[in-house]
């Protein structure tokens, strides 16, 4: 069994959300909002949303209020198509959003002064972690972890990654790659879809990924 | 004095016991972050022990907080009715009804929070004051090193200005806020937290029943089982709309048979009650089938088995604080018809975990879809369960408590 250069170090991470003073009655202000709004917002919003996308139609709260509350589905769409692994920052991601949406007022100017069904509230999130006390040194005890991890902390590691690694890549296999040398699986693991997997459906998909690897 | 809440020993579940629910890893989790906060000393104040969710809340989540090692002790102020009636007053004109008080009800209420205040000591680290009744305690703060957060339970989103603005003051005074939706609030000063109430799946309401313990409940009642039951449980308050619930159910019995139970009961700082449900008593108009079932504050499991044996759950509230009745319906996998109101849409997410209403006619609609498609109503119940397992459970609210913590000692 291959060991690893550096051990796998697991946390636990959870987060707080903060309700913000701005909100947006409509897409005009939205639009300027978008542009103005903390990173922690942008952040909250797009990737913190995808740990409760399941029951949406869209992976982002952008695009799930500019279709349910704007009825403005063509824009919904486009920004829900942003895909937020092509991003190592938040700001690369913001400018993603507002292009999208700048560009789509632009075309239908009619869209600009409607009033929404509901007010969109700009909320920012606040990711905590502590140290787990475990670590991993084989592939067998990483997939023992994930196992054990909790969803929160299994999207910490998954998904919130990016902008901590500033790479286009993942904790896992960041790791895989540099400590156990395994490029090709590490490759597969990143490709997992986070968009049409729930949570536990990842990590599902993870363990079905790494485990036949464990024993080479 | 003051009352100290003595939290109950026994048979209350312990940390570790809903690890069958959540996970264990989940259960570890919350105790790495207690010990990441080096055992805070906790307060938490509120206007009752009795009736009403907050108090259900507390009822669980001092005793957790201070198993997972984050001393917590709950103190209720001590008032009388003549301030409950002006809370009650307050509290509906916080939710959007015109404000009829009289002109010293702003000094009867100042009066009451000031001899509380100077009967109680505020030496803990941090300090949770729960709702608006208590509010003018953060005036202890200039003598107390302790963090103040304060803990909106209601939907601030309409407000009667006269109220809010007398309020704001004190509210703004606090060093965090904490409210159950986006759309609760004001636009505050201080920081503004997004908190879910939440239920507790192991307490009397929500934990698992035997089939013949629910029979011998109907049977008490004189609800007949073979035939569909719709319920809704909530206090007897008029912003519950249980006289649209009876308008609704009578427009359901024009094309199928049911049953209606109205169960619920008074919180101690209501003082409405009695009133309403004369009001309910005279809009059911001596239908057998409608069974008002004024309960005491102990009858939990009688609740829980009512949920349980109803063919749909009914939350047709005109506002909500939150409305944790719903989450309680959810859990046991029951179709839920619900007003779209405070935090309700948080819970019933429509056509995936329930339906939402806006009517009497649109609840009557539901209801006589919901019974006429048996498997969708299903799907419903068996998405709420999880929506609520991911969201609105007690273990949610003790790790979001313990960040805000966090989050207020890194500050200090």
């Amino acid at each position: 069994m291959i060991q690893a250069k550096e051990p796998f170090q697991f946390v636990v991470a959870s987060y707080l959300i903060r309700i913000c003073r701005e909100k947006a009655a409509g897409l005009a202000e939205f639009s300027r909002q978008l542009h103005d709004c903390s990173e922690a917002s942008i952040f909250f919003h797009t990737f913190q949303s995808l740990e409760r996308q399941h029951y949406m139609s869209f992976s982002n709260d952008f695009a799930q209020w500019i279709l349910a509350a704007c009825n403005e589905a063509p824009l919904a769409e486009q920004l829900t198509a942003i895909d937020i692994r092509d991003c190592t920052s938040i700001g690369e991601l913001r400018d993603s959003l507002t292009s999208q949406v700048d560009g789509y007022l632009k075309r239908n100017p009619s869209a600009t002064g409607r009033i929404a069904f509901e007010p969109f509230y700009f909320c920012e999130a606040f990711e905590y972690s502590a140290p787990w006390g475990e670590q991993a040194t084989t592939l067998a005890e990483l997939e023992e972890g994930i196992r054990r991890m909790s969803l929160q902390t299994l999207h910490h590691h998954f998904i919130n990654s990016r902008l901590r690694l500033r790479l286009q890549t993942n904790d896992f296999s960041h790791w895989i790659r540099n400590s156990l040398e395994l490029p090709e699986l590490a490759r597969r693991v990143d490709r997992i879809d986070i968009y049409v997997n729930t949570l536990d459906g990842l990590r599902e998909r993870l363990i079905e990924t790494i485990h036949p690897w464990t024993n080479r | 004095m003051t009352t100290e809440i003595k939290a109950p020993s026994s048979p209350l579940a312990h940390i570790d016991d809903y690890g069958e629910i959540i996970g264990d890893s989940e259960i570890r989790e919350l105790r790495i972050f207690a010990k990441q906060l080096d055992g805070p000393r906790v307060k938490m104040v509120n206007s009752t022990s009795v009736g009403g969710g907050v108090a259900e809340i507390l009822n669980r989540l001092v005793p957790l907080l201070s198993e997972l090692g984050v001393p917590t002790r709950w103190e209720v102020i001590t008032a009388g009715n003549q301030f409950f009636a002006v809370t009650k007053a307050f509290h509906n004109a916080l939710h959007g009804a015109a404000y009829e008080g009289h002109a010293d009800w702003f000094d009867i209420f100042l009066a009451t929070n000031e001899e509380n205040r100077r009967r109680m000591q505020f030496d803990e680290d941090l300090i949770v004051i729960h709702d608006p009744q208590p509010i003018t305690l953060v005036e202890a703060r200039d003598g107390s090193k302790g963090k103040w957060i304060w803990r909106c339970h209601i939907d601030l989103s309409h407000p009667s200005p006269e109220v809010w603005e007398f309020l704001r003051p004190f509210v703004e005074r606090f060093d965090a806020s904490v409210f159950s939706s986006p759309a609760f609030t004001q636009g505050l000063k201080i920081p503004q937290y997004l908190v879910f109430p939440t239920i507790d799946p192991l307490a009397e309401k929500n934990r698992e029943l035997e089939p013949e313990f629910i029979g011998r409940v109907l049977d008490k009642f004189g609800i007949d089982v073979k035939r569909p039951i719709l319920t809704q449980i909530s206090r007897f308050d008029r912003l519950k709309d249980p006289v649209g619930v009876i308008r609704a159910y009578q427009i359901v019995r024009k094309h199928m048979d049911c049953q209606l139970v109205l169960a619920g009961g008074g919180a101690a700082d209501d003082p409405e009650g009695a009133v309403v449900l004369d009001e309910v008593k005279e809009a059911a108009n001596g239908d057998a089938d409608i069974h008002i079932l004024d309960l005491p504050p102990w009858s939990h499991l009688e609740i829980n088995a009512l949920q349980r044996a109803s063919t749909i759950v009914i939350q047709k509230s005109l506002r909500e604080g939150f409305g944790l009745t719903v989450s309680e319906a959810l859990w046991k996998m029951r179709p839920v018809v619900a007003s779209a109101v405070g935090g309700i849409p948080s819970q019933v997410l429509h056509k995936l975990t329930g339906m939402l209403v806006h009517s009497v006619e649109g609840a009557a609609y539901q209801i006589r879809f919901l019974l006429s498609n048996p498997d969708f109503a299903r799907k419903l119940g068996e998405n709420g369960r999880e929506h609520v397992k991911e969201n609105f459970l007690i273990t949610h609210n003790l790790k979001r408590y313990m960040l805000l913590f966090l989050s207020l000692q890194a500050q200090a």
